[in-house]
Order: C-alpha cells, then structure tokens, then sequence
C-alpha cells in the first residue's frame, strides 16, 4: 500500500502541469499563411501560439462575425479551473499521504480518478459547448455571411479533436503538454489504486 | 525540384525542337544549345524558394537602393536613401523630412553611388549598409533588420563626394573622400587661381559600434587633386587607406584633356591609425562648419536634424609618416585592395593595363625613404619600388576590381565592354567575357571583404539598347550575372535595374533573413502623436493647427467621420497602424493634397500635413489593399469656410 500511496502522490501532482503548460492548441494554417496561426488554450486562459495570434486570428473572425476571443476574465471557466485543478491536486496528494500512513484504503483511490474523470469529461463538454457557440453563434451585421449547400448557415466550430476544413482554412485541434501530463498523472492514480487493491487482496 | 528540373530540361527540348525546324536552312550554330538551357536552371529559384544572396544595388541618380535577389535577380524592395519616395512617404511625411535636412536647406534628391556592408573582422557582418550622396556630399547608414535608411551625415568642405562610403576592417570608419577640390573653407575667389589653393577633404566618420552612430571624427585636407575611389587596406594593410587621384595637374578648365596630362596621377596611402593616434593626442584644428546630422528614431518613428557646427581638420604636414603617394599610371579611377590586403590595384582609365602596388614593396620602400620629391609636402614613392605587378590585358579602359574566394580577380574594362578574369600575385590573365554594354562597376558578395562569396560576379552596365524590347529612347540601365564558379566565366543572365546602377555590395541571404523585422512593436511606438488604442482616436483643435489622432485597421479608419475643419486650417494627420501582423501596412491618401500618401508599417506612426483650401466633403482612403474591405475603407473631411462656426466633432459607425 506504501508503493501505491506514492504512485498516488506523484501521479496528482503531475496535474501541476497544466499551470506551466498548456493544455489543447488549436492551429489555422492556409496557403497565405504558412506560419499557421495558433491557439494555445491554458487551464487560465487563451494566449497565442505566437506573439500576436490572438489579435490577428480575431481579425479575421470578424469578418464572419465571431465574437473576439475572450480574455481571461471573461469566462468563469478560467477563474474556476486552476482552482478545481488545485483542490483535486490538494485532494490526492491527502489521499495518498493517508494511504501511507494506513488510515484510508485503496478505493479512496479510485474514487478520486472517478471523480477526476467526471470532471475532465464535464470541461470538455463545457469546451465543446463554449467551441460551439463560438463558431455558429454570429453576428447578424457579419460582412461575410456563408451557408451550407443545404442552405443553413455555415459554422465556424473548429473540431474538438483531430482536423477540419473551415473554407480554404485547415483546422487542427489537439492536446498539448499540459493535457498529457494530466492523462499521465491520472493514469498513474488508476495504477495506485490498482496496486493498493493487489496489496489488499494479498494481505 | 526534381521535377521542376526535368519539366525545365523537357520545355528546352521542345523550344530547341521548335527553333531547329524554323533554322533548317541556318548554319547549324545554335545559340540556345545545352549551355544555354544549363544557365535558366541556375539562374532559376522555384516560386516559394529563397535566392541565395542579397544584393543592394545602388540606384545612381534615383538616390536610393534596390534590393534584388541573386541569382534570380528579382526585385525585392526599392529603400529610399537621398530622394523623396512617393511609395513610402519617405520625404514627404512630417517625420522622414528632416532626413533630407541638409546645410542648404531641404535637398530632396543625390546621386547615390557606392554602398557597403558593415564588416567586423573583415568579414560582412550585416548590421549596416553605408553609401554616399555624391552630389550633396552626404553618407547614409540603413539598418539591415528594417531596411530603411536610418541616419544621414552631411560631410562639410567636400564637393562631389564620390570616392566613399567604404568601411574599414571592423567598421572603426566609414570613409567619405572629395571627388572635387574646392577652397576649405568655402570663398569668393577666381577660379583659375585654384592651384595650390583648392583642397580635397578626406573625412573619417567613426560608427559607434552598438548603435551605428556616426559623427565626423577627422577631416583630413589634402592637396587638390581629385579623389576618385577609395578602399580600406585588410588584413595585413589594416589601419590604411588608399585613394586613387586624378587631376593632380590640378586644372580647372577642359578637364578631358587638361587633367590628362600627366602620365602618373597616384594613389595616395593614408595610414589612418598614425592620424587617428594624432587626433586622440590633441592634434588638429577644429574649424567652424555648418553640417546636418539627420538621425531617424525607430522608436519614435521620428526623424530629427541637427546642424553640427565644427569639424576637426588635420594637416597632413604636421603628420610625418602619415600619408605617401605611389604613382600611378594613366588617371586611375578604381582603387581596390585584395582579400589579403597585399596588392592595391590601380586602373588606369585611359590605358590597357592595370597597376598593382605591393603593400609589403611600399612599406619597405618608406623605411628606406626611397622616395621621388614630394607633393605639397607629402613624400612621393618611386614607382618600380612599389610595384608589385602589371596586367598586360588586352582590353582598355579598365575600372574596377572585385575578388572571389580562390586567389582570382575580375576586371571591368569599360571602353572594350568586358570582364576579364586574372590571377592575383601572377597577374597572368586566365579568362574575359564581353559585357552588354559598356560596364562600370562589378560586384562579387562580399567581394570587397576579406571572405569573398565568389560563386557570381554581377556587371552594372552603362548601356542597354538593344538588350530587352525598346521602350523609348530612355531606358533602365542592365545588370549581368556571370557564373564564376568554374575556371571560365559563364554569362548566365541579365536583368534591368533602376536608376543608374553604380556599384553594389551583396551577402549571402541566411546573414541578414533571421534578423529581419517583420513588425514594429506597438508596446514601443514612442511617437509624440501616436496612439496605442483605436479607442484614443480623437481631433485636437490649437489655433489653426489641427491635430488628428486616427488610427488603421483592417478594414476602417477610426474616425473615418471628421467635420469642424476650416479653410486655413493646418490639418496634421497622425496615422498609428494597429496591425501586429507581417506585411500589412495601411495606406493613406487625402484628396487635393500638396504631398504624397503615406505607407504606415504595422506598429509605426506617420504624419501628413494638408492645407484645405476649399470648402466641401472631401474623401481620404487607404491606399494599399489591405483586406476584402479593402475599398470600404475610406473616410470624409467636411471643409467649412474660414469664419464657421461648425463644431469640431469626429465619430466612427454612428448613422
């Protein structure tokens, strides 16, 4: 159970990650721009792959009327996230300081990769919402305004994984640093918790 | 590129098919064989690909630089130096016309002439390029990350400043020698009293090395000869510099053939650090002078012109050991100085061969004083003691001399139109190729370094007809590149240039790319009237001046509304492009207006004066397509009359 507790330490504090890097890129490339443009989504906000791509990319977005990107401050989002990141980190490293000492069992284990992985499922969905409103919800005065061969109005929601082809636009959506040290520190959770109940059982 | 080679060599063959069937009763020569269908592959660079050089291509009398492309010889920029440029504003605009400040006033035009990269080591280290205004004698530095002519220092007690810019072995100087003697300073006084009273100013303008600064450190007012051309020893020359003369006759009149008359005019060799070490010592007299020192901030986005009023002038009598004549034959004009610094070669413009003085020859010639007279006290050296070799060439008129990287010079010859290849210590000659037509200077990159770049020579040509489809009988002047790679020399292309392309100075591209500025930085626009916000766009009235604050985005100008402007108003408009993005720069253009548009770069400020003199709507716009909105991005001016009472007001997307 000593093993698993540590795995369970380190492996919630691989979720630090997300603070130094960032956790989904969202990359525009075109023939007129072959440096692509880029989004890096942060667990604190949305800053651009380089220096000025926020402003250039919501320089092209207006004219399909979306909205401009938002800052910081604007989503709860990116208020509510570091601090939800912070407890479950928090949350986990007790649990396994607990394990250690023998007070809590191994399911406490799963129980916090459970609720981990509900809440990860939950802000993905929140994004894909968020992504969604973002490229169908368009303003009305929009200089260009382009449909669908069935006639409906064109969105511009970038995929939530993998590519898409927005106009003469290529779309890629995929995670970066912050997300794979989560994916691999929640991982490792499961593994503790794996382990503690190997331990359990032979005991 | 494979493919694009094979398709090349396929288009060949059917061109070659096509010309055999219509030449079946030619003589079988065929002008456009192999060789020919070889030079368009190396001469080609795929769309999307980069050449493999620089060059900067001085304009002559259009006062500025091209920037083209080597080998393909496309053209990538023109950058404005000594002439207003109604592409850019440059001179136009209220903050680039104190770059043509000059002690004469506003002098919106010269004759630009020989450019020079800035070396450390005396290897090109592209941070600058000098070049010189040879009619109002001025140098000019461009800063090679913004390619855009950055300061302009007036050289005093000069007239006709040809013999510049070129830079010594770390930049220490850039030089800027007389071409005209004239009386220093400046008098009323018959001209054909000039012998012995006219001098020639050889000025050495010391370059700070952080920031490119220059300032006269030195005038050095020699006997009045004319200076033609000039080049710093390298290597183990360093710390000299060579000049070649003409007229030492010293004639004011018919100078074609009066200044023609002697057999030997010289090259004179200045050793720059005994001066240097004499002025750092108290030496030399300060004089009044009136000189402009034209300094563009990239910050700001502002030029600003200083008057300077003294220089410090050295006697070169008081300095023995500081300067030596070497006689050389038939009125040099070129002045040029191998990789190793060891040979100086001479052309003599009006004979067939060329003259190359022995650095070591004259050292030792000078220790032993073998000297022949003097000239205005300055020793004279004996000709066969410096003599390090002669070019029995063939050709005539020979100019100027470049190096490659394999211990080979090239020659232009003007009078016979043609290159000729020979070897530097033999001074045998190995290879020549004609030029098309009449050619002045050549320039091998880095050529006139100690690390020549020697895989192209390029000839600036005087003379065009018959080259490209007639247009008139004026005409842009041709370039040619050679290929010099192998032992003979290939010509391999040739292009039109603008201007008069007088020399050049080239580099390999991957030494200036990486550094190249692709924006300026907003956070750091220090202009007085720019903006850092669209939000802070407003209209100032104060007096009669009005101050607009706008500012361009793609695809409006805020305030695109303007109203309460008056007959007799002087309109400032400050224009700040918001862009942060590579290549988007605003234009802007008003209606009737006495100036030129401006060209605003992403992150600059510029400023553009307009007198409304009548009353109405007027419209602005920009001028450079920025966007699909590009045409919707306009404005109005509404003009009252001079004693209205219209409120000054503004506004952007109000019905």
């Amino acid at each position: 159970m000593k093993k698993a507790s540590v795995i369970m330490i380190i492996g919630s504090l691989l979720l630090l990650g997300l603070f130094a890097f960032p956790l989904w890129n969202i990359e525009l490339g075109a023939p007129q721009y072959p440096d692509p443009l880029g989004l890096n989504i942060h667990i604190d906000g949305i800053r651009g792959q380089n220096e000025f791509d926020v402003q250039n990319i919501d320089g092209l977005n207006h004219y399909i009327g979306m909205k401009v990107l938002p800052k910081s401050h604007e989503m709860w989002e990116f208020t509510w996230f570091p601090r939800i990141n912070i407890a479950m980190v928090s949350l986990g490293v007790l649990f396994g300081l607990l394990g250690f000492l023998g007070k809590i069992k191994y399911q406490w284990f799963f129980g916090w990769f459970i609720l981990m992985s509900i809440l990860g499922v939950l802000g993905m969905y929140d994004f894909n919402l968020w992504m969604t409103d973002y490229g169908t919800n368009l303003d009305p005065k929009a200089i260009l305004k382009l449909q669908n061969p069935d006639g409906t109005p064109m969105s511009y929601k970038p995929p939530l994984l993998g590519h898409s082809k927005m106009l003469n636009f290529d779309a890629y959506s995929y995670p970066r640093m912050g997300a794979y040290m989560m994916f691999a520190g929640m991982g490792l959770t499961f593994v503790a918790g794996l382990i503690g109940w190997k331990a359990t059982k032979k005991s | 590129m494979k493919n694009i080679k094979y398709s090349l060599i396929a288009l060949m063959g059917i061109a070659l098919m096509i010309s055999g069937c219509g030449n079946q009763n030619g003589n079988g020569s065929n002008k456009n064989g192999a060789l020919s269908s070889n030079n368009a592959e190396k001469v080609y660079v795929a769309p999307g690909e980069y050449d493999e050089f620089y060059a900067f291509v001085s304009g002559g009398y259009s006062g500025n630089i091209t920037v083209v492309g080597l080998p393909s010889g496309r053209l990538f920029k023109e950058i404005p130096v000594f002439s207003q440029f109604a592409t850019s504003g440059y001179g136009y605009s209220e903050e680039t016309k104190p770059m043509l400040n000059t002690s004469f006033g506003f002098v919106p035009w010269d004759d630009s002439h020989h450019p020079d990269i800035s070396q450390t080591n005396g290897e090109l280290d592209g941070r600058w390029v000098f070049i010189n205004g040879n009619n109002t004698p001025r140098i000019a530095r461009i800063d090679l990350t913004t390619f855009e002519t950055t300061e302009i220092i007036e050289i005093p007690n000069s007239g006709g400043n040809h013999s510049s810019a070129f830079v010594t072995e770390n930049t220490e100087y850039v030089i800027a020698g007389t071409r005209f003697a004239v009386p220093v300073p400046q008098r009323d006084m018959p001209i054909n009293e000039m012998k012995g009273n006219f001098k020639g100013a050889v000025s050495f303008i010391s370059v700070d090395q952080e920031t490119g600064r220059m300032g006269i450190k030195f005038q050095i007012l020699m006997p009045g000869f004319n200076y033609d051309l000039s080049h710093p020893g390298r290597g183990k020359s360093h710390g000299w510099h060579f000049l070649s003369t003409y007229n030492t006759e010293e004639a004011h009149s018919l100078m074609e053939v009066n200044a023609s008359q002697n057999d030997k005019d010289f090259i004179a060799a200045v050793n720059w650090k005994k001066i240097e070490e004499y002025v750092n010592n108290g030496g030399g007299t300060m004089m009044p002078a009136n000189y402009a020192h034209n300094v563009y901030d990239e910050h700001t986005h502002m030029a600003t012109s200083t008057m300077k009023k003294e220089v410090l002038t050295v006697d070169p009598t008081e300095i023995p050991g500081a300067i030596y004549f070497l006689p050389t034959p038939k009125s040099p004009h070129g002045c040029d100085v191998d990789p190793t610094g060891e040979y100086i070669i001479g052309n003599g413009k009006l004979s067939a061969d060329l003259t190359a003085h022995s650095f070591t020859k004259m050292i030792d010639a000078i220790e032993n004083e073998k000297f022949d007279g003097e000239a205005y006290g300055i020793p004279i050296l004996k000709f066969e003691d410096v003599l390090g070799g002669t070019v029995s060439s063939g050709g005539l008129g020979p100019l100027h001399t470049e190096f490659d990287d394999k211990g080979n010079a090239y020659t232009t010859f003007f009078i016979s139109s043609e290159i000729v290849k020979w070897k530097v210590g033999t001074f045998e000659v190995i290879d020549r190729k004609p030029c098309y037509y009449s050619v002045g200077h050549l320039m091998i990159p880095g050529g006139n370094s100690q690390k020549p770049f020697g895989k192209y020579v390029l000839a600036m040509n005087k003379i065009t007809k018959d080259r490209y489809l007639p247009v008139g009988p004026e005409m842009e002047h041709s370039a040619q590149l050679y290929d010099i790679s192998g032992e003979k020399m290939e010509l391999i292309y040739d292009f039109p240039t603008h201007g008069e392309p007088h020399y050049a100075a080239g580099c390999p591209a991957e030494l200036l790319m990486a550094n190249s500025k692709k924006i300026y930085r907003l956070e750091e626009n220090k202009h007085p009237y720019g903006i850092n916000n669209p939000s802070e766009a407003r209209v100032e009235r104060n007096g009669k001046e009005v101050h607009i604050y706008m500012s361009t985005i793609r695809s409006h100008f805020t305030p695109d509304n303007i109203e309460g402007i008056k007959v007799g108003d002087e309109v400032y408009f400050h224009i700040t492009n918001h862009e942060q993005d590579f290549d988007v720069p605003h234009g802007f253009a008003m209606m009737g207006q006495n100036t030129s548009e401006l060209l605003i770069m992403p992150g600059q400020t510029k400023t553009s004066i307009w007198l409304p003199k009548k009353v109405g709507v007027w419209p602005f716009y920009c001028t450079d397509f920025c966007s699909a909105l590009h045409q919707e991005m306009q404005g109005y001016v509404r003009v009252s009359p001079a004693n209205s009472d219209v409120e000054l007001s503004w506004s952007l997307g109000e019905d």
